[in-house]
């Protein structure tokens, strides 16, 4: 490590305790429109929620994406007695959901709970509610309706060299693109894209991608960190970022992929690979736009991906910066 | 009012033709102008009035024509018919249904007496691979006279009323959706509509991508069936939908996230016109909805869907005030257009 970057943390804590689940971004569209409307030549919301701003350039149309979205929970039906049914938004857990704390825009928190008397193979559908402490439904209704989304609360804390915290999927890529985006001096025509809707399979990239024509894209995203007491042989963390070679939504062009590894080599930036069968990510819909747009992904590995405790360290976030600061400087062409 | 034709008529998925020809007829001295893309999707457009200098928002108007079915893929030496699903069907529900095969070829699905069979075989579920149609053939030269592999099979049954209210018929899903666009399009408002009958929904959402590629709107209104489940040994907060308390208006699916500040607009209307309207309370299965919020930079949309009991069954279920509030509310959001085009 070069060791002297310094990354605002603090900026990274305002961003992952707001509130933003999928197809509810504005809060996090707002707070990163605070930060960068000194730093840039345009900024525009798309009809889905995208927020695309624009360092604008003589040179290549390159487009940096992060997604801006949470999983949470959407209200489906509220009962007489004001209980709150609901169903998943995004990759949630549900088996660790009991007794979590949700909260809605609104700032009203709720619990997970559950029926006690129900058979084994009941609990197994999973009959959860979310109990916000009222009597009735007309209560409930003063605070929530259906189609109002909660996410799962987690403190920020920084533990030493480790970060603890919700939504560092994918708050953490918003943040790197924010950092990078404050002190880029380049000449291309850059758009920073947040993107919305992430998490129920990347349809806020697609409409965004659309629009730009991007010729080259570089998505940021966290990553599952395999690393557990006896398991160490896949992406973990603090082996560096991770240089996207294949998800379920892309295989990574290898000259792409080459590009990317060859300047973090020279860079002396730590790195290793994310291959993952499951998941896609918005690589997926950006690298099939119109004809096609060579896309690459880096990623931060996190453990405890969706869970309201993601744990993420200040070595592998800096890797990811140190990477795409060096990638915008040395920009891939075909 | 098109709904009982509509459903009468046979259209499985990719074989839609006799549903896009009766829209066609019914249709081409109402709207401007019609076509037929190459996948198949019917585009029926008609202008707005008074157009300003800056011309009047567009409007698409999303139903899809095609219906589960089933596609035979074998004749048997003994001039039976095995076949497949053509989209979501429960094998529970087809044994001794009367169907229609190719050319209006009529059947039955067959399958061992009661008498034959044996007592755990009582107690099983009928595969598909267990179940034939017979078309009363005694042979497969006999069979292959009339019918044909790939030859696609639809549920026999009429549309009926049922006690004081209620619609029976099969393929309701989404043929009522096609007869609520049918009718708006009679009308003429200050917006300019693009009806959008679709092709093979049934079979993921395939003909509205093709129709993603090239319409634009500036709003868009799928209007769908969807799954009812009220029925009293089912705990209320899986219902869905009921019938009798109007169109139920999407919060989340499977293919789509809808924007919470339309249906907000869409809910403040209702409730300003005593439109009785529910939201959809679940969040699985998908709707054309889905290809279209993301065509090209995204169309801001609402779906609205009249509830129906034993969807994807020959005796599908509505209640007719349902239809008529969905109706009823597409009109008074095309009457309000303003409202819902200003800052999307």
């Amino acid at each position: 490590m070069s060791g002297n970057i310094n990354l605002d943390f603090s900026l990274l804590k305002k961003l992952t305790q707001a509130y933003g689940p999928s197809g509810n971004e504005k809060e996090i569209a707002g707070l990163i429109m605070g930060y960068s409307k000194n730093h840039v030549d345009n900024v525009e919301t798309d009809i889905l929620g995208n927020l695309i701003i624009r360092k604008k350039g003589r040179g290549k149309r390159i487009m940096i994406a992060a997604h801006m979205d949470e999983v949470g929970v959407i209200v489906t039906h509220i009962d007489n007695n004001g209980y709150l049914y609901f169903s998943a938004v995004g990759g949630l857990n549900e088996a660790g959901l009991l007794a979590r704390r949700v909260m809605f825009s609104n700032r009203c928190y709720g619990v997970i709970g559950r029926e006690r008397k129900e058979s084994e193979e009941e609990k197994s559908k999973g009959k959860y509610f979310i109990d916000i402490g009222v009597n009735s439904e007309e209560e409930a209704r003063k605070m929530v309706r259906e189609g109002d989304m909660a996410i799962l609360t987690g403190e920020f804390v920084e533990n030493g060299s480790h970060i603890i915290s919700k939504a560092i999927d994918n708050r953490l890529g918003c943040f790197i693109a924010l950092e990078v985006l404050k002190n880029y001096q380049g000449e291309d025509d850059v758009f920073f894209v947040f993107t919305v809707q992430e998490e129920v399979g990347a349809r806020g990239a697609k409409t965004a991608a659309f629009a730009i024509e991007p010729d080259l894209a570089l998505i940021i995203d966290t990553t599952i960190s395999y690393d557990t007491p006896k398991e160490k042989y896949r992406t973990s963390l603090n082996n560096g970022v991770a240089i996207k070679v294949m998800d379920r939504s892309i295989i990574v062009s290898p000259v792409i992929k080459n590009w990317m590894i060859d300047i973090a080599v020279k860079n002396n930036i730590v790195f290793q690979s994310e291959i993952i069968s499951a998941g896609g990510t918005d690589s997926g819909p950006v690298h099939l736009t119109k004809g096609g747009v060579p896309t690459g992904g880096i990623a931060v590995p996190v453990r405890y991906l969706h869970s309201g405790s993601e744990i993420t360290t200040k070595l592998d976030i800096e890797s990811a910066y140190r990477l795409l600061s060096e990638l915008l400087k040395n920009p891939f062409a075909s | 009012m098109f709904l009982k034709e509509l459903c009468e008529l046979d259209g499985v998925s990719g074989n839609e033709k006799k549903v896009r020809e009766y829209i066609i007829e019914q249709l081409k001295d109402k709207a401007d102008d019609y076509k037929i893309d190459k996948i198949g999707n019917l585009i029926v457009r008609k202008k707005g009035m008074d157009g300003n200098i800056l011309g009047v928002p567009k409007v698409l108007l999303c139903a899809h024509m095609d219906e589960v079915g089933l596609f035979i893929t074998e004749i048997t030496n003994d001039g039976f018919l095995k076949f497949q699903t053509v989209g979501g069907i429960d094998p529970k529900i087809l044994v001794s249904k009367t169907v229609v095969c190719g050319n209006e070829v009529p059947g039955v699905i067959g399958s061992k007496a009661i008498h034959l069979q044996k007592p755990e075989e009582r107690k099983q579920i009928l595969s598909i691979e267990e179940l034939y149609i017979d078309i009363g053939a005694v042979s497969k030269e006999e069979a292959e006279n009339i019918v044909k592999l790939g030859d696609y099979v639809a549920f026999a049954s009429r549309f009926e009323r049922l006690g004081s209210g209620f619609n029976k018929a099969k393929a309701l899903d989404d043929r009522a959706g096609c007869s609520v666009i049918m009718q708006i399009l009679n009308n003429q408002y200050r917006c300019d509509l693009v009806g959008a009958f679709t092709v093979q929904e049934e079979v993921g959402l395939r003909g509205s991508k093709v129709i993603s590629n090239y319409l634009e709107a500036d709003l868009a209104i799928v209007v769908e069936a969807t799954m009812a489940k009220d029925l009293a040994e089912t705990f209320e907060e899986e219902w869905i939908v009921e019938l009798g308390k109007g169109p139920a208006c999407s919060l989340m699916d499977s293919a789509t996230i809808y924007n919470p500040e339309l249906i907000q607009k869409v809910a403040e209307l209702a409730e300003k016109l005593d439109i009785p309207l529910q939201f959809r309370r679940g969040t699985t299965a998908a709707n054309d909805a889905g290809n279209i919020h993301q065509a090209g930079r995204g169309i801001p949309l609402i779906t609205l869907s009249i509830p129906c009991r034993n969807i994807h069954t020959m005796s599908s279920l509505i209640a007719m005030q349902d239809y008529e509030n969905c109706l009823k509310l597409v009109h008074s959001i095309l009457e309000n257009i303003q409202v819902f085009c200003s800052n999307t």
